[in-house]
């Protein structure tokens, strides 16, 4: 039994639990190919035209993986804590997959809502797994196993690896501190993103995303704005942009949107409004499918010689 | 005493200025978004901000100008973005360095003791509970005459024989509203607006059925959906919109209390192809366009401001909604760049279709009065 997987979307942010888990049901794993032009064509040849390109990336690598696997693994993500949904793009994701992509009939729909912690997550794993006819022993096993992998990948970015995309550890003596702020499905995907993060590496920067700063430091900043966000990847990303304001622990932001994005329009104006509240540098990259490479080197090079500049001006005084 | 100023929301801000004064406040009636408001709300906006916040960032701005203190808008509780429109609203505001009171309005499901104390900081006169009755009652049927006038004005003006006459009696019919005082005055207006409209002299012809579905700012507000309704109805064509104001109130407040907001036959009918509540009126969108198609319409548009999630949740499934239930579907996106102009020619282009696709139907040679102008007599 085949079992493809999407590489968009959810897939960035839980991928080590939900291969680990298919793969130890003993079943095929097939990831969809890594993002190409190919991919992004595809989908832009079908999905709603002004979806954000996260939306039409998943229906290309959609249609990457029919006639290749038996089932398509398509999470319908409702929520994964008690305080926030996500983004109504994945609330409707299968519906509109349904509708934009001809002939897609082995979509396997999974709706995830999750709120009372591991014994739900546990429950529909056993939901999961009894449509293929997996027993409960065998399941418990896979549970176990994919649990143990998503919190060894857990535990590798708070030590400043970023798994993603390859990198175990950054130099710790790096000058420049910067926070990456963005959804796990721009800042991982190495084709949208343009290798953002490596090129910052490159270029001699220690680089934070959201994945990286702990999950009880980022509630402690839940409060900070008068209503709390309703979704799940915003409110992490905006956390973060606070931790990294109130403590000043990194020397600027970047955050990375994508064009079209709805929610992060005012994730975005908010970190910028309280950037300059704070005198913190701060840079918005918006991407989309048409986005060039040079423009980014350019503005990425600006941003880093102007933080380096700055922070000598400061030595010095 | 506070100055109190609202987002502008088609006629319904009639109602609650009188709302607003009868509570004890002064009004600082927000003016009808012209182009110089939409440019001021886009300048502070960020890039992404949905139509309606553009909008109302610019009413805002407009009102404080000329002297407001408290802003009131309502809230919600997502995922569709709008439920957080007025913390950002506010945060820029601030940051443009205006003073005032923000009170948002929650819906009385999960909010209920907020709700409660925002009204209670808008209540600046001792009310009695035989007040409140009479305030409510008041208020309710005003909205409901509002909702009439209009509903009347789109029945009739594809029907009109001289041209703007509708128009004419509808801006009678909201001025005749708007001086009301009392309950007493509602029910005496309400027979005029029907004796008005009656007066109107009509041809005799089955027009064109097109529903408008979409998201509730831009389907309500005609200068936000650059008057679409006047548009189709000037070309003969008959256009029902499936939002009004008052049982928009009444589904979405109301029964939130009783946690089933929203129309439940409108849920039921989407559900096959919506699956999951995904904020916004995405839903509904689809919902009523099935509803639509099972009256007989002919068509349905889709109104939606640029970069609205639900709506285009709502915009890739429409397509195969109404091809299964053989009704056309034209989605139209609003921003600041849309010109009436362009609107116009897609707008004409789609009845043309539809007007075909309805001859074909019912083999009609050309020159046939029965469906109107628009069929070459």
């Amino acid at each position: 039994m085949k079992i493809g997987i999407p590489r968009a979307l959810a897939y960035f942010a839980y991928y080590p639990f939900i291969n680990t888990f298919f793969e130890k049901l003993g079943m095929e794993v097939v990831v969809s190919d890594p993002t190409s032009k190919e991919v992004i064509d595809a989908g832009v040849e079908d999905a709603v035209t002004d979806a954000c390109v996260p939306v039409k990336l998943f229906h290309g690598h959609v249609k990457n993986l029919m006639g290749r696997v038996d089932y398509i693994f398509v999470p319908r993500l409702v929520r994964v804590n008690s305080e926030a949904t996500f983004c109504p793009k994945f609330l409707g994701l299968p519906d509109m997959l349904v509708c934009s992509i001809d002939n897609l009939t082995n979509m396997l729909e999974v709706r995830i809502e999750i709120i009372k912690g591991k014994r739900q997550l546990f429950l529909k794993c056993l939901e999961v797994a009894r449509r293929f006819n997996k027993n409960f022993f065998m399941t418990w096993k896979a549970y176990r196993q994919a649990l143990r992998s998503f919190e060894s990948h857990i535990m590798q970015f708070l030590q400043g690896g970023i798994p993603p995309l390859g990198i175990l550890s950054q130099d710790k003596s790096s000058d420049i501190k910067l926070g990456v702020v963005g959804y796990p499905y721009l800042l991982y995907d190495s084709y949208v993103s343009l290798d953002l993060i490596k090129k910052l590496i490159g270029m001699g920067a220690y680089v934070v995303t959201p994945e990286m700063v702990p999950e009880e430091i980022k509630k402690r900043y839940a409060g900070k704005l008068r209503k709390m966000l309703f979704w799940t990847f915003s409110n992490s990303v905006l956390r973060t942009a606070f931790h990294f304001l109130e403590t000043g622990c990194v020397d600027g932001i970047i955050h990375v949107t994508a064009f079209g994005c709805g929610p992060d329009f005012i994730v975005d104006k908010v970190i910028e409004l309280e950037a300059k509240e704070r005198k913190m540098p701060f840079l918005t990259i918006t991407l989309d499918e048409h986005t060039g490479q040079e423009g980014i080197n350019t503005r990425l090079e600006a941003f880093v010689d102007m933080l380096r500049r700055r922070k000598r001006k400061e030595a010095v005084i | 005493m506070r100055k109190v100023s609202f987002p502008y929301l088609g006629n319904a801000i009639i109602t609650f200025k009188k709302l607003m004064n009868a509570f004890g406040n002064e009004v600082v009636l927000p003016k009808r978004p012209t182009e110089e408001t939409l440019s001021l709300g886009t300048k502070y906006a960020p890039e992404f901000a949905c139509l309606p916040f553009k909008i109302v960032l610019g009413t805002y701005i407009e009102a404080l100008e000329s002297g407001a203190d408290t802003l009131v808008s309502t809230g919600g509780v997502g995922p569709c973005r709008a439920g957080l429109y007025t913390t950002l609203h506010e945060k820029i505001l601030k940051s443009l360095g205006y003073d005032f009171e923000m009170i948002t309005l929650e819906p009385p499901g999960r909010h209920l003791r907020e709700l409660i104390s925002s009204i209670k900081k808008l209540v600046n006169r001792r009310l009695t509970f035989a007040d409140y009755y009479r305030i409510g009652r008041f208020v309710w049927k005003e909205l409901q005459l509002l909702d009439k006038a209009e509903k009347l004005s789109h029945k009739v003006r594809p029907l009109e024989v001289k041209k703007g006459e509708t128009t004419r009696v509808y801006k009678r019919c909201t001025e005749l509203i708007a001086q009301a005082k009392s309950y007493k005055d509602l029910e005496e207006i309400e027979r005029e607006i029907e004796l008005l409209f009656e007066k109107i002299e009509k041809k005799d012809y089955d027009p064109l059925k097109i529903g408008i579905v979409g998201e509730i700012y831009v389907v309500i507000e005609p200068a936000a959906n650059l008057e679409i309704e006047e548009m189709l109805g000037d070309l003969g064509v008959y256009a029902e919109r499936s939002m009004f104001l008052a049982s928009y109130t009444f589904y979405n407040a109301i029964m939130d209390l009783f946690r089933m907001p929203g129309e439940r036959d409108v849920k039921k009918l989407a559900a096959p192809y919506f699956k999951e509540m995904c904020g916004g009126h995405g839903r509904e969108s689809v919902g009523n366009a099935i509803l639509f198609a099972k009256r007989g319409f002919d068509g349905v548009i889709q109104l939606s401001p640029f970069t609205c999630i639900p709506e285009i949740v709502a915009k890739s499934i429409l397509p195969k909604v109404c091809a299964k239930y053989d009704i056309g579907f034209l989605p139209v996106t609003l921003d600041e760049q849309t010109g009436k102009e362009g609107l116009r020619t897609r707008v004409e282009a789609f009845v043309d279709l539809l007007a075909a696709k309805r001859r074909k139907k019912h083999k009609i040679v050309k020159g046939d009065v029965a469906y109107g102008t628009l069929l070459g007599n």
